[in-house]
Order: structure tokens, then sequence, then C-alpha cells
């Protein structure tokens, strides 16, 4: 006889108001694709797929050994043994992950193709018959892409053996395991988890990458999708390819979880003590070294001093009014998102604490799952939903517009769409730190529930919610696919002009925004640095 | 102002946190829920504060219904005080913004000035603006205190108050807390399963077992009148032997017959299981009662003896530390017992 609880329906409907825009999304994908002419998809399997799989298929592998190899190898020589410079290339290891991949591809592609500057200067010095590889190579591609991907499995790894390395790695030796036996029998199984979660991080990327493989000219699904868009103006084949690559996103979710094994993801030790690390010594110690060097200098230093330099080459001509214009478009979208992703990141964070309830936490996963989603998926899926609803404007007030598709709002959506669950991970985490004795303190000092948020949560989230708008705000500066897809007329952005010069080979010429937005995307990861390599010295 | 519980019941799956609970603090008086964990006096705090819905039964502040009979006031407007067991002060406000938190239909001076009359009186003048994590634990629970104090609550709710905190520091505290609430006249409700932290601060307690009220008296009386054998076993420490009662205020037990007061009405010929509270057994070296150590513990001033009387059953006693016995050793003691608690034998549990 609960009569008097009036129900609590508020904080439900708000999550599912927040989750409708990707499930109408991912509906318009699954309804267009399988409502597709046979003859398409006829079409379709003969001409196109089996290229496009073996491809994606190929690259995700390929792209996923190289990161978790350099990823995994790096973090444990950095986590737990000591060489020469140790200290520096700890965090100057994270800063390649301020350079997207669409920018190291083009960087690559620019100096290492047969008329770039490496290739020239080595037949110069070795003779002119000297056969360099082709960097335009499957094999090359998956290298770029593993060297711009290596620090997501970088990051995982080494804060799983800074949390447990050492303790664990002491348990073993004094079992009889020497510290390398230690690192395969014991720290490796250990830190499966977050390796297995680094490698979905990657696999995900790279399924999502369309601004490299744009460069490289090679077919995958999101530029097939991208072709079928503009090329042949197909929205049906567009949705279907949408709708396999979602296949795959899918399959590469359940591999995380097999890979995982029953291992969880648990809270690390606080007050462990500072690890002694293994010393390398000599040659040992310099090889390490060099190696770290190597790949640092591979993944941000020799890019951005190639960056640097063409930039201030083509700056004198290219630095008009109309970057200005770039810079002012991509900086207003960039704030736009993250303040609505910010906005929605708090509604669903709110709701979900206010209500426990099965609805509410499943309008919160289906929300958040566009980080999951190809952006080229999200723009057809978005441009197919808002097209539709056109056409019921149109049906309803007459006429011959278009509301919404090619608007800003539609832009918007995309980003939302993608990157709600950026904002969603710190904001949780704010409210997850903050004990709900203190909602109900302020509750029996007089407070209704909607000025707690104002006067109690947004106050002690404000790490979080800071977090939240620079993580978004950075992402949708670099975002390519969806800004291509679904701007308005005449919306160029920073990204776009990126595409746009390296679609003509114009490398030099790409440089100057692609360094702006290194610039920026240094700003998260110098945050995300200096907090980790805080919490392992507290630790 | 007057708090009251009428039949309030409230079940969670599986298990009734409270079942029919009905109790009364009269204005100005500080009371106390005292139990082991699991027996529901959180639950009913909350219930009180608000943060749960009984599922029957009414409360009453002040004469008006909080709930129950169709009726729900949300705590925000309860005018209720919480003082929490982590004490929930806000990190990122200093002491006194914490304290001037509630003070919401004041103007700034005022406010200010309220909100450190308070710190005054929990004597952290000096801390105002310190932040939460500057202060001991004590300094945390005076400020929480303070802050529930400071809107001139109807009610103030005390959760634990004292379980995160030394020991050294509770009994002071205790004292602090008790004289604070009396300088503002407030009246209040505390549960704890600490009976020192109840006998230091409540005027009335209310022991509960499994959601359920099994005396609600003063203190002296709960230890030396406590109404069922959870009560006598949960205040105070003691142990029973069987006896019979053969007059008023006499039980006959292996130790002779006993006299003092009964306090139930028992008729001669009562089989009854008799309470020995430890002040009740004396050391007495001329004593023809002879009681085997089993075993002591040391507690500084006195020792703690426990005694195998002939019949085999246990007593407890005190004893001043310069009477130190080895176990083995038989012992001469006597009994002083006041009040005699008899419950009736195999009366189990004891429920009336």
């Amino acid at each position: 006889m609960n009569a008097q609880s009036p129900p609590r329906a508020g904080p439900t409907v708000a999550a599912i108001l927040v989750a409708l825009p990707m499930l109408a999304v991912l509906a318009a994908i699954v309804h267009g694709a399988t409502g597709a002419d046979p003859a398409l998809w006829a079409h379709l399997t003969e001409h196109v797929l089996a290229r496009v799989v073996a491809n994606t298929a190929a690259l995700v592998v390929g792209v996923v050994v190289i990161a978790v190899a350099l990823g995994t190898s790096l973090a444990w020589l950095t986590a737990a043994c000591e060489f020469p410079g140790r200290g520096f290339f700890a965090w100057a290891l994270y800063l390649p992950m301020a350079v997207p991949a669409y920018v190291l591809a083009f960087v690559a592609v620019a100096t290492l193709d047969y008329a770039g500057a490496v290739p020239t200067a080595m037949r110069a010095w070795f003779g002119a018959d000297l056969a360099v590889p082709p960097i335009r190579s499957t094999v090359g591609l998956i290298a770029v892409l593993g060297f711009a991907s290596y620090p997501y499995v970088y990051l995982m790894a080494r804060g799983a053996f800074l949390t447990h390395g050492a303790r664990v790695l002491e348990a073993a030796q004094s079992l009889g395991y020497g510290p390398w036996a230690g690192l395969v029998r014991v720290a490796i199984p250990l830190a499966r988890p977050w390796l297995a979660g680094g490698a979905a991080l990657v696999a995900m990327e790279t399924l999502a990458d369309f601004g490299a493989v744009s460069v490289f000219n090679y077919d995958t699904f999101t530029t097939a999708i991208y072709k079928a868009w503009y090329g042949l103006f197909s929205v049906e084949t567009a949705l279907a390819l949408a709708l396999l690559l979602l296949g795959f996103v899918a399959i590469t979710m359940a591999a995380e979880q097999l890979a995982r094994g029953r291992g969880r993801h648990t809270a690390a030790d606080s007050g462990t003590r500072a690890p002694v690390r293994l010393a390398l010594s000599g040659p040992r110690g310099w090889l390490a070294s060099a190696f770290a060097a190597a790949v640092f200098a591979a993944g941000f230093l020799l890019p951005g001093i190639a960056l640097a330099r063409w930039a201030l080459e083509v700056a004198p001509v290219d630095l008009d009014a109309r970057y200005v214009t770039y810079i002012l478009r991509t900086l207003s979208l960039a704030a736009m998102a993250a303040l609505a992703c910010l906005a929605l990141a708090l509604v669903l964070g709110y709701a979900n604490r206010l209500s426990k309830g099965f609805a509410t936490h499943a309008a919160a996963r289906i929300a958040t799952l566009g980080y999951a989603v190809p952006g080229t998926v999200l723009a057809v899926g978005v441009v197919t939903v808002l097209g539709g609803l056109d056409g019921a404007f149109r049906t309803l007030a007459g006429g011959e517009g278009l509301w919404l598709q090619g608007t800003v709002l539609a832009l918007l959506l995309g980003y939302v769409a993608r990157f709600l669950a950026v904002a969603y991970g710190p904001v949780l985490g704010g409210f997850a730190r903050i004990r709900p004795s203190l909602e109900e303190a302020a509750r029996s000092l007089g407070l209704a529930p909607r000025e707690i948020l104002a006067r109690l949560h947004l106050p002690l989230l404000g790490a979080g919610v800071g977090t939240a708008l620079l993580l978004v705000f950075v992402d949708v500066m670099k975002e390519m696919p969806i800004t291509l897809m679904t701007r308005p007329f005449g919306w160029d952005t920073l990204a776009v002009r990126v595409f746009e010069m390296t679609a003509e080979g114009e490398w030099q010429r790409a440089a100057l925004p692609a360094l702006a937005i290194v610039v920026a995307g240094l700003l998260p990861v110098a945050l995300l640095t200096w907090r980790m390599e805080r919490a392992a010295r507290a630790a | 102002m007057r708090l009251e519980l009428r039949e309030v019941s409230r079940s969670f799956p599986g298990v009734a946190a409270l079942d029919r609970l009905s109790l009364t603090v009269e204005a100005g008086r500080i009371g106390c829920l005292l139990g082991p964990s699991g027996s529901g006096k959180s639950t009913a705090l909350r219930c009180i504060a608000g943060f749960e819905r009984p599922d029957a039964g009414e409360v009453l502040a002040g004469g008006e219904r909080l709930s129950g009979a169709g009726a729900w006031v949300s705590p925000e407007r309860r005018r209720i005080g919480m003082v929490f067991q982590d004490f929930a002060l806000f990190p990122h406000l200093d002491a006194l913004a914490n304290v001037a938190f509630g003070l919401r239909d004041l103007d700034r001076g005022a406010r200010r000035r309220r909100a450190q009359e308070l710190l005054d009186l929990v004597g952290l003048s000096a801390e105002a603006g310190r932040y939460p994590h500057e202060l001991s634990g004590g300094q945390q629970q005076r400020v929480a205190l303070a802050r529930a104090l400071a809107p001139r609550p109807r009610l103030v709710l005390l959760d634990e108050p004292f379980s995160n905190l030394d020991a050294d520091v509770r009994t002071d505290l205790a004292q602090a807390v008790r004289k604070a609430l009396r300088a503002e006249g407030a009246t209040a409700l505390l549960v704890t399963h600490d009976q020192r932290e109840a006998f230091a601060i409540a005027d009335e307690i209310g022991v509960l077992r499994g959601g359920r009220l099994e005396q609600w008296d003063v203190p002296w009386k709960l230890y030396h009148s406590p109404r069922t054998r959870f009560v006598a076993d949960f205040v105070g420490e003691g142990t029973f032997i069987p006896g019979t009662v053969v007059g008023p205020g006499r039980v006959a037990t292996e130790l002779g017959v006993i006299e003092g007061q009964l306090t139930r009405d028992q008729p001669p010929g009562t089989l009854v299981d008799l309470l020995l509270r430890p002040d009740d057994v004396i050391h007495d070296d001329v004593s023809e009662l002879r009681a085997e150590v089993v075993e002591r513990a040391f507690r500084g001033a006195e020792f703690r003896y426990t005694l195998r009387l002939p019949s085999g059953a246990t007593a407890l006693s005190f004893v001043p530390s310069h009477h130190d016995h080895a176990i083995g050793e038989r012992i001469g003691i006597r009994l002083d017992a006041q009040h005699l608690v008899g419950f009736p034998r195999g009366w189990d549990a004891g429920r009336e």
C-alpha cells in the first residue's frame, strides 16, 4: 500500500528523450537497409563487398596487432623498468594521441612517397636505382594507423601495470619467477581486461577511420559509404553498407567481451608504495631508450616538425580572411556541440542518479552508443531521419523546403550522437564521487531536487564538467566524416579544409589547418597525462 | 517540537525493517533508538526525515502530519535537521558556508551572524574559514551538528553520529552535543548501537530489535528494570541463574534467598531466570559462598571475572583490581541486588 508515493517518471522520461535521436538514427539505418532493393544487394555483394570486407578486416587485424605490440611493450618499459630518459618518455609517449590519424597519414604520404623528401634523399645518397618500399600500400597504411592508435593501448596497459605491476611482480618473484617470466606469466594475464579494452578501442577507431584511408585511397566501409552517398547518390547503398559496418562493430564489441576473459577492471588499490623498477643497465637500457625515441619521433616529433615547416612556408600565401572563417566556424561548432553534449550528459547522469530503474539505465546505454558507431554511419542515419522529418513537414505545410537537412542542427545532432559518450564518462564519474548523503543533507536543509543540481552537483562536478567540455570540444575539432557529410553548404571547418587539400594532393597546404588541430588536441592529452602521472605518484 | 510515530511499518524485499513502531519524543527532549545493526533504527530515522516512505503508519511533528493517511511532506519541507553518519559536509564550502547553507530566508548579514553563532556554540569559532578536509573528524562532526541546528529545525536527527570517530573523543563530544542541543532547545532523536553513547546523550531510550520496539524508557530503568531478556542482554552485561519466587521480593536460588524488589508481579512458586548484573555480585573473602574463576579481563581500575557457580551456572563480577585472582581459584562472593529481574523460566526471546 504505497498509495502515498507519487510515481517518479520524470527522470526516466528525460533519459528516454535523450536517447531518442540515437534510437531514431539506428532505426532509420536498419529500416532503410533492410528495405533496400534486392537487386541492389546483389550488385553490392558482387562488386563491392568482397574487396571492402577483405580490406577492412586486414586493416583492423594489422592495426590492432601493431598497436597492441607497441602499446604493451612501451607501457611495460615505462611502468616497470628503469632506462635513460624513462621519465620523459613516460608522458611523451602519450603525445601522439593529439595527432589525428588522417594528419599522420598525409604527412607520411607526403614525406615517404616516391617523390617525397625521404626517398629522394635516400636515392641521392645510395644511388637512383634504390628500391624504397612504397608507403601507399596496405602495410604502409597499417603502420600509419598503428602508430596513430597505439596510445590507446599504452594508456590502458600503463594504468594496469602501474596499479598492479610492482606488487604482483614482487609476489611472483617471491614464488621464484624472474622479472621477465613475471611479465609473461603474471603481469600480462593480469592486464588482460585492460589490454582487451585498449585493443577494442583501436579496432573501433580503425573501423571508424575515414580520413586516413581516404588519403591512402584504400577502400573500406567508411569510404564506400561516402562514395555511395556522393558518387552514386544511392541512399540505399549507403544505408546497406552502414548496417554491415555496424555488424562489424558489434563483432568487435563481442570480441572484447571474450578477450577480457572472466577478469574485470578492478579499482586500483590505493596505498601501494612506489614500484621498485627493474633497472636496464648498459646496452639494454640504451636499446629501450632508442625504441621509445623511435616511436615518439615517428608518431609525434617528426610529423610535428614537418607540419610546422610546411605551415610556415604556406602561411604567407594561404593565411587570409578565409582562415578566420574556418577557425571561427570550427570553434563555434565545437563549442556548441560541447555544451549540447554536456547538457544532455548532465540530464542523463542526474536521471540515472534519481532513478535506478531498468528503463533509465537502458536509455543511457543507447544514448551513449554513438562512440562505437562510425561517423559515416551516423551521418547517413542523421540525414535519413531528418530527410524523413522534412518530408513530413512538406506534407503538412506544403512547399519544397528543407527545414532540417543541411542545417547546423543536423550537424549538431550528428556530433551529439557521436560524442555524447565522451561527455557522459567524466560526468558520470563526477556524480559517482558525490555521496548520496550529501544530497540528503541538502534536502534536509530545505533544497528541492532541482535546486540541488545547481547548488550542489554543478559546483562539485566542476572538474568533470571541464573535462567533458574539453574532450568533446577537441573531438569535434578533429571530426571529419560527419562534418563533411552533414554540414550546411559552404560551412568549411579546419578538418574539412584538411580533407579538401589532401584530396588534391596539396599536402603542404593541408599542414596549416592540421597544425591547428594538433595544437588544440594537445590540451586534453596534457590534462590526461598530468592526471595519470599524478595518480601514479600518489599511488 | 513533539515527535510522534504511530504504528510505522516499512519493509524491504524479504525483510520487515520496521514493524508497527510507535514512539513519542516530547518537545525539548532527546530520544534515542538503540539496537544492533539491522534492527531498523536507521530506517526509522530515514522515515522521519522523509528519505524513506513508510508502507503504513503516521509520522507527526509538532502536530503536523508528515506522512501517513494520505499526507506526504517532502524532505526539504519538513524542517527536520539531520546529522549524518559520514557527516556529509559539502566539500566545496568552508565550515561557515556549510552551516549557512540551509539559512535561505535570511539576508546575508543575518545568515552570517546565525552561522557564526552556531559555530561559537559548538566551539569552532576559529575554524570558520576551514574546508571540511582541513578539519578533524570531531570538528567535522560538530560542523555537521551546527549545520543541522542553524535553520532552527523542528527536530534534529542524528544517525550514528560518533561511529566514525576515535573512542577517546567520543565521550567529550557526546557531552558537547548534548550541551548544544540543550542550548538550542532542540528536540532530537539519535540512533546508535552503542549504549554508552545513548546513556551519555539521551533522556529516553528505545531498544529496537527486528524492527520492533522492545522498551522505551529512561536509561536507568532500561538497565535496572529491563522488560525483556533481549533488553537485559543488550543493555549492560549480565547472566541468568535459575530461581523460584518464594514471597514478595524474595527469590530462592542456589546462592540462597535473595531479597530485593521484584520488577514484575510474580506470585510465589513462579519459576524464574533471575538476572545477575556484574555489580550485583560482590567479591567478599569472608563469604561462605564460593565460585571458581574461569575467565578474567583486566580493565584498569577493576577486573571483570567470569565465575562458575557450584551448579555450573555462570555469573559476572566487577572486582577492584588489587584483588588479583588466578583462573581456577575459588573466591568468596555475596549478592547485593536491589532490583530483582526474573523472567518466567523457559519463556524464550521474550515478547509480550
